[in-house]
């Protein structure tokens, strides 16, 4: 988010570090993310063709990007002839300078927005908001981001770091400042809670003349977007208003009609472990006499030109943003999504976010080890997103540097500077055995000197050995142990 | 350079150590999944529909044409609506035994006529059972989208067998891209506090799914 709340946060070790003493935000977490796993588990199994749809809707994205400029042409053709207007946007301020003009030409002051990953990505709210337009996030999690002036940490569920009990509090104390008070004697059941949030926006959507969205799909043969949702939020944005601007990453495209066959089967069960969101919108262009008469489509690169030309780390933007592999990382249920530094937190926000913004920043350098590796990410992603191959990729990049390209252009990175000890050792391992006689005399060296070594490292090394022991060395190095004994069949020497 | 042109010529440069690639699209990926889950009968399929409704939260009613208007009308006086949103090209038999006050949506309807009505009945284009889903596509007997969104009660028509489909392929198969279109599975509901999910924020809190058998309309 170039909007200002995520610029200049700390490296993930250290924002991690602050999060998982914080007792209130880890039960929330353990409690959403335990619930949501073992419903999106059952979700999965009623399919007995999981794996055959998990490997056409990674297929089928793959084909896209892979011809990626002749659906972006075709998608255009088709939303124009359907009625709408299309804008291209390089970067986030590009697209912002569009949106912003757009509402301008309303006359409008506000907008209301249904939840999207690409205008928080863009920092599209600050971008109004500077320009004296309010935009106004209906859609009840970043509603409770938005008033509790707070950021999100889930993709799916931005305020899942807040439990009952906060979102109680944040209503009570800040609906008045926006419009209408939250109810007198507000409590904390969920019902209640929503009940709360649909009479505060009720007013705003009669009211509103323009609507912002992002999509879920565009469909290139034939110019439709989807939206899949659970509240009907969504449905009031993208029905009510007079004007529609829709902002869309150039990734988010499928070929045909048919293609939504696998992903409408695919990502409710994924995302919400439902067999169905509750509501699923596609329109095409404008229809008389049937929602906004008026409709925008900016498509936003921001960077994903830029990840597309990387061959290991292009599959990332086969993301169809379900969030499951938030849901299922060990590390983003302890560590929380604000630590991420990013719109798109967990493991996809790991190989996204140093991809769409570079590997300057200390926090987006940081992030390809914000992972044990264990796997579970790429097990449940249904677009079958290589996460764990992507992270070591990336930390390759950050160490060793080389060709990445940027803005469109090619550049090459020099490696980090962190890192300097680590390429040390590892390049006196690559001459130890490349040359098998100083590698022997070593090991001999180090078994006959055990006795002497220390429990932990000094100086640089003492970080690493502050949470891990030492490995042992063995009396006799391995390959002095094999030729005695023959291979180790000759076992009674 | 123009940004369209700037960013179609960086996808261009980053694909450039992709090998050309000329297959046809339909040859291109392999559809192994199953075009339905199950092997069902007629019958089964509609019941499957009934359940998953059901295991939503929609309130489903069965009966056969005949019986449609005194269901209806039965519906509404059970709910206390004083007022009915009537889509344009809604059969008029279906309300002629209800004495609730019918709302007609007109072009000049305003949102803040809409909000005043309690409760809206409607056709659907069709059903997929193994979602439990209703798609609405805009035709005269469903109106515009606006009219199911408004008010807080929703009633929909399902005609079985014939608008039923196993799922979701079979019924992207049967539905136009060029309709706006609007996917239903059980009344407006959000998982977004703490995950789990909760019935009723903005759209229609209420889902009355009437399943009707025997050429009903």
């Amino acid at each position: 988010m170039s909007g200002g709340t995520f610029v200049g946060m700390p490296a993930f070790p250290k924002a991690a570090h602050e999060a998982v003493n914080n007792q209130t935000l880890r039960g929330n977490l353990r409690h959403a993310t335990h619930t949501i796993r073992g419903k999106r588990a059952k979700a999965v199994a009623e399919m007995s063709d999981w794996a055959e749809l998990r490997e056409a809707g990674k297929r089928i994205k793959d084909h896209t990007l892979r011809h990626l400029d002749t659906y972006l042409v075709q998608l255009e053709e088709s939303v124009t002839a359907a009625g709408g207007v299309v804008h291209w946007a390089a970067d986030a301020d590009e697209a912002n300078r569009i949106v912003v003009e757009l509402v301008r030409m309303t006359g409008e002051s506000e907008v209301v927005k249904v939840k999207s990953m690409a205008t928080q990505e863009i920092g599209l709210n600050e971008a109004l908001e500077a320009e004296g337009i309010a935009a106004y996030e209906t859609d009840l999690a970043e509603l409770i981001v938005q008033l509790g002036k707070d950021r999100p940490s889930h993709i799916l569920v931005p305020a899942i770091h807040r439990n009952r009990g906060e979102i109680r509090d944040i209503f009570a104390r800040e609906m008045s400042e926006w419009g209408r008070p939250a109810p007198e004697g507000l409590t904390d059941t969920p019902a209640e809670l929503a009940e709360a949030a649909r009479l505060h926006l009720r007013e705003k959507f009669l009211r509103a003349k323009v609507g912002v969205s992002g999509a879920n799909f565009m469909v290139a043969e034939t110019g439709t977007l989807v939206v899949v949702e659970s509240e009907g939020n969504g449905r009031m944005c993208l029905t009510l208003p007079e004007t529609l601007i829709s902002v869309v990453g150039i990734e988010k495209i499928v070929p045909t009609w048919r293609d939504l066959e696998v992903f409408l089967q695919t990502l409710p069960r994924s995302s919400t472990a439902e067999r169905m969101n509750p509501y699923t919108s596609t329109w095409t262009g404008t229809t008389d006499g049937d929602g906004p008469q008026t409709f925008h489509l900016v498509l936003i690169d921001n960077g994903r030109t830029d990840t597309l030309a990387d061959e290991v780390g292009r599959q990332a933007l086969r993301c169809i943003r379900c969030s499951a592999c938030l849901n299922v990382c060990p590390v983003y249920e302890r560590a929380g999504g604000h630590a991420y530094g990013s719109v798109y937190p967990g493991p996809i926000g790991a190989i996204l976010s140093p991809q769409l913004r570079g590997t300057a920043s200390e926090i987006d350098a940081s992030l390809p080890y914000a992972s044990s590796l264990c796997g579970a990410c790429y097990e449940v992603c249904p677009v079958a997103i290589d996460i764990p191959e992507v992270l070591v990729h990336l930390r390759e990049r950050v160490v060793e540097g080389g060709p990445v390209t940027r803005d469109g252009n090619k550049v090459v990175l020099k490696p980090a500077k962190g890192h300097a000890a680590e390429r040390a050792a590892m390049r006196a391992a690559r001459w130890a055995f490349s040359h098998p006689g100083a590698l022997r005399t070593g090991q001999r060296l180090a078994s006959r000197t055990r006795r002497f070594h220390p429990r932990t490292l000094p100086g640089p090394g003492k970080a690493w050995s502050g949470t891990r022991d030492l490995p042992a060395v063995p009396a006799e190095p391995f390959r002095d142990w094999w030729q005695r004994t023959n291979g180790g069949k000759d076992t009674s020497k | 350079m123009n940004s369209r042109e700037l960013i179609l010529g960086r996808v261009r440069r980053a694909l450039a150590d992709v090998p050309h690639d000329d297959t046809p699209y339909d040859q291109a990926v392999d559809r192994d999944y199953l075009r339905e889950h199950g092997d069902r009968s007629v019958e089964e399929t509609v019941e499957l529909l009934a359940e998953n409704l059901a295991d939503y939260r929609a309130i489903v009613h069965r009966c056969t044409a005949g019986e449609l208007p005194a269901l209806l009308a039965g519906i509404l006086a059970a709910r206390g609506s004083a007022s009915v949103l009537v889509p344009p090209g809604l059969p008029p038999e279906w309300l002629s035994a209800a004495d609730t006050t019918r709302v007609h949506d007109r072009a000049d309807s305003t949102v803040y006529d809409l909000d005043k009505v309690e409760s809206v009945v409607t056709a659907c284009a069709l059903a997929v059972a193994e979602t439990g889903t209703i798609v609405l596509d805009g035709s005269p007997d469903q109106g515009r989208r606006r009219i199911t969104l408004v008010p807080d009660h929703h009633i929909c028509v399902v005609r079985v067998p014939e608008q039923v489909v196993a799922s979701v392929p079979q019924a992207l198969e049967l539905l136009d891209p060029v309709r706006p279109l609007t996917w239903i599975s059980g009344p407006s509901a959000t998982s977004d506090i703490e995950l789990d999910r909760v019935e009723g924020v903005h759209g229609p809190r209420t889902l009355e799914v009437v399943l009707v058998s025997g050429g009903g309309g």
